[in-house]
């Protein structure tokens, strides 16, 4: 696309408006420089941009490369149903500052539940000792980094009551019940999240986002006769009050009520390796297992993922492409702007086959003199940020589900999980299936439940033999856990088949 | 924080959420401090150091129940935070079952020692603890040259809570801890299996300081070379370790919650026996340094020794104050505290040389347990046995069955108690299990 003068215009016009620059040769300008944005996070967390400067100094005072400051102020709110009732309100307020110091590629931390610039020095000191020889570091730039804008919304949570929330737990309680029969007791719960990010590193970038959260969902039991059976669902977003309508009640009351219902006719298969046709959607959680933790270049820089020696390798067929997404709107694994200051992207860790990326933060990208992927996240101001994965994916490939199903002489179809695993050195990866069916000469003969199923990631991305055209992502409320932080992601995958992985079961 | 400013903050917060609104409150306020340093390649790679204070409030208003948990604790923001926590509390459905408990269950003092905290946590050099992440990265450095990878990492903290509740509950607690670990890759074919082995204690002296190095390197080596097995029925053992993985399943199908919501698949079960005679486990707040020992569990009631399983018979569900009402059921407590296994003659040699077919599983991969219905399927790796010798590692596998079919089918205990957690397990010799492979 060509640049016109107008777009020119526009384009500049906006950055001025932002405010990016503070040119070093115009000191003098420093305090003035500061946006209505800025200024606003700021006042949030009851700091100044003095504050900053002084706090950086004293992080940088024994000689670090870097450091960053991550302020954090995190609300979250949950309603829970039990009996009928929404009965139960949980809150949880987490204030803080992590302050991080890098000399190559070592890492001080220490954080500061306290704003008040003693304790804010005093953090600052602590990570600070990484290093060991002063060096005069100056701290006097703020550049500011307009965040991108995946989430917007209109009703934030903040502003939004108990009372308006209520309804919709008990909606979803009430419709669950009236849809079957059997069904004899529901959970149900409503959680929104709202955190208020501000960063500021020694290279003088400042940014900001802010961070709206939901998760809606119900757990519901039903019985017949002896035999009692559980099933579970949810959406998650990043999104506003807005979200919630009647129709996604029904939705996911129908969800719930399905899968439980499947459960009843369940049994499992026999033991042993045969192919497994992964349903569209949720069986993203192979990607996540099998191939995304291990591309998380932290493991990869110290050697220990098994794929540590195959970038630019061949590593699947030549339709296989393969994710990492921080962009996707209102997505629960999007983010603005990575918990490093760094911009988001779309990553393709597998490009035609090929391996084309590994996930990096900041630390790992300048050991493989790389540009960072927007793969720094960290659970709260409390931890270091780490390579994380953000939405993971496949892109659709040539085939369809129906060809894939039909050319299944015995195996298994799965569509719905619970947890997953994977072992970053020997590669081998696991994931529970919660309910699925079997497959016999092409065609779904009964359904199958609470199976684990095991592979090794490269032999299993290697057995990728047919890609459909479904692809579809799953907005479950997703978490993933590393080094004990847990943070929101995503997954997805068109219909796929995998040659061999070896399914538990009844011997 | 000293306990005393934690006493005089929760005191202070009953009372203003007792003058503007609520009939019951409860208060725990707890602070900690930790540190840790990681080392790989002769040098410190992450040095972290955290203070970290929380107060968590439980509001009985109306007849309505709520809980909620800050660490913004200066007054002008606690008043907004109770203020608006009661406001929202009323939107609530009524729930007669949410009351404090009954103040005759409550901890009343006096109880001994259980020696949870090192009274010189703030005494020790720094500087020697992260010369003991060095020392353990020096266990392996240079010893293999298959060697890719060694971290090691020293940690400690010590946390302290108070506990006051408006009926008439005050009680304090505290817990320190030391930890030591090292984790080694290794490269063996394409693969690089990784082992991990550390140690913790609540004491700094008592912390064993060296062969974890060594250990982590011996565990990594012996994966080289790991196949799956062929599928079929045969004999597990389960490390010591590792039993707690296959065991969480009774304890979350005990919990009064479970039991109430039918996500059990131990109701109606107590007293009668469902597991083999051999398992017989008892429940001991009392331990003298126990990672689980206290006198009072987290509503303040004064803890028991109590038997959890007594030769297979069921002989407790876990029942906090709410689901003892909705039960009808007496209140035990909502959670365990030290598990003490029964133990059998044999170490983990001896257990192997019993095994005529079987796997040794020495790590878990992923897998879940139907709660419900106690079905579970597991990924593991271990060891194949044959004929009482260990003849090849095997990873990649799944152990797929019930747990009620499980735990009836124990065949023996090793002697060999894992001291490094609240839930003192042997390991256990199990008969007949599923296992998929090739």
């Amino acid at each position: 696309m060509k640049t016109t003068r107008r777009e020119f215009i526009k384009t500049s016009g906006a950055v001025t408006a932002g405010g990016i620059i503070l040119p070093p040769f115009l000191p003098s300008f420093g305090a003035q420089q500061i946006t209505e944005n800025v200024k606003n996070y700021l006042d949030h967390f009851e700091v100044t941009a003095e504050i900053l400067h002084q706090v950086m100094a004293a992080a940088m005072s024994k000689g670090g490369d870097y450091a960053d400051l991550f302020f954090e102020h995190k609300k979250s709110n949950s309603l829970a149903l039990e009996d009928n009732k929404v009965n139960r309100a949980l809150s949880n307020v987490g204030f803080g500052v992590g302050i991080r110091v890098l000399k190559g590629d070592q890492t001080g931390f220490a954080y500061s539940e306290s704003v008040s610039l003693d304790a804010l020095l005093n953090a600052a000191r602590m990570a600070a000792n990484i290093a060991t020889r002063g060096n005069g570091f100056q701290s006097e730039r703020i550049i500011e980094k307009i965040p991108a804008n995946y989430y917007a919304i209109s009703e934030k949570w903040d502003d939004v009551s108990v009372e308006q929330k209520v309804p919709y737990v008990q909606k979803i309680n009430d419709k669950i019940f009236s849809l079957d029969e059997k069904v004899i007791k529901v959970n149900a719960f409503l959680t929104d999240e709202t955190s208020y990010v501000l960063f500021y590193n020694s290279e003088g970038r400042l940014t900001y986002d802010y961070r709206p959260l939901v998760n809606f969902g119900a757990f519901c039991i039903m019985q017949k006769g002896d035999q009692i059976e559980n099933a579970y669902s949810s959406r998650s977003f990043r999104v506003g009050f807005e979200w919630l309508t009647d129709e996604l009640v029904d939705e996911l009351a129908q969800e719930a009520v399905d899968r439980a219902n499947i459960l009843f006719e369940a049994t499992r298969p026999k033991a042993g390796e045969m192919p497994v046709v992964m349903g569209a959607g949720g069986s993203g959680i192979l990607l996540h297992e099998a191939i995304g933790h291990t591309f998380e270049a932290d493991f990869n820089r110290k050697g220990t993922s098994i794929f540590s020696d195959k970038m630019g390798k061949k590593v699947a067929e030549s339709f296989v492409n393969i994710i990492d997404d921080g962009t996707l709107v209102n997505n629960r694994g999007s983010i603005n702007v990575d918990d490093e200051g760094n911009d988001v992207q779309k990553t393709y860790l597998v490009k035609d086959g090929v391996l084309n990326s590994y996930l990096h933060d900041r630390i790992s990208a300048l050991y493989y003199g790389v540009e960072p992927t927007g793969n720094g996240r960290r659970e709260s101001f409390r931890s270091i940020p780490i390579p994380r994965m953000r939405a993971t994916y496949m892109e659709p490939g040539p085939h369809s589900r129906e060809e894939i199903i039909s050319g299944v002489d015995y195996g298994v179809y799965v569509d719905n999980f619970s947890n997953g695993e994977v072992k970053i050195g020997a590669g081998d990866f696991t994931f529970f299936v919660k309910s699925g069916y079997l497959i016999e000469k092409g065609k779904f003969t009964r359904p199958i439940k609470d199976i684990n199923i095991i592979g090794n990631g490269p032999q299993a991305l290697a057995d990728i033999s047919m890609v459909a055209n479904d692809y579809l992502i799953d907005n479950g409320s997703w978490s993933c856990g590393k080094d004990g932080q847990t943070v929101p992601v995503t997954c997805g995958l068109p219909t796929v088949l995998v040659k061999k992985l070896t399914v538990g079961g009844s011997v | 924080m000293t306990k005393e400013e934690k006493y005089n903050i929760a005191r202070w917060v009953i009372n203003h959420a007792l003058k503007n609104g609520a009939q019951q409150v409860s208060v725990t306020i707890s602070n900690s401090r930790s540190s840790s340093v990681e080392v790989r390649e002769e040098k410190i790679d992450t040095l972290e150091q955290a203070i970290q204070n929380n107060l968590t409030i439980r509001l009985f208003v109306d007849n309505r129940y709520s809980t909620h948990s800050t660490n913004r604790l200066n007054q002008e923001e606690l008043v907004r935070f109770i203020d608006e926590a009661i406001v929202a509390t009323r939107y609530l459905s009524e729930d007669p079952f949410r009351l404090l408990p009954d103040p005759e269950l409550y901890y009343k003092g006096g109880g001994p020692d259980l020696k949870t905290v090192d009274s010189g946590f703030d005494g020790h050099n720094p500087q020697q603890k992260i010369e003991l992440a060095f020392l353990t990265e020096k266990e392996v450095l240079g010893k293999d040259e298959r060697i890719i990878s060694v971290t090691s990492s020293y940690f400690d903290g010590l946390s302290e809570r108070v506990m006051v509740a408006s009926n008439g509950f005050e009680g304090d607690s505290a817990n320190s801890y030391y930890g030591l670990n090292a984790q080694v890759s290794v490269k063996g074919g394409d693969a690089r299996p990784s082992s991990y082995w550390g140690e913790t204690d609540i004491f700094f002296e008592k912390l064993k300081k060296t062969g974890i190095g060594s250990k982590a390197l011996d565990l990594a080596l012996k994966k080289i070379g790991q196949k799956k097995a062929a599928s079929g029925k045969m004999q597990m053992i389960v490390e010591n370790r590792l039993v707690s993985n296959l065991f969480s399943p009774l304890m979350s199908a005990l919990n009064g919650s479970a039991i109430y919501q039918k996500n059990s698949f131990l109701i109606d079960q107590l007293e009668k026996k469902i597991f083999s005679e051999k398992l017989t486990v008892t429940d001991d707040p009392f331990i003298p340094s126990g990672r689980g020992s206290r006198h009072f569990d987290s509503e303040g009631m004064a803890t028991r020794k109590r038997p959890v399983f007594e030769n297979g018979v069921v002989k407790n569900y876990y029942i906090d104050t709410y689901y003892g009402k909705k039960l009808g059921m007496n209140p035990t407590s909502g959670s365990n505290t030290n598990l003490v296994f029964n133990t059998g003659e044999n170490n983990l040699d001896e257990l192997i040389a019993l095994v005529q077919k079987g796997i040794l599983v020495t790590g878990f991969n992923g897998g879940n347990c139907n709660g419900t219905t106690g079905d579970f399927s597991y990924g593991i790796e271990g060891f194949l046995i044959e004929k009482g010798n260990i003849v090849q590692p095997v990873s990649e596998m799944n152990i797929t069955g019930n747990m009620k079919v499980l735990w009836s089918g124990v065949d023996a205990l090793g002697n060999d108690v894992y001291k490094n957690s609240s839930w003192l397990t042997p390991s256990i010799l199990f008969s007949n299990v599923d296992f998929s492979g090739v």
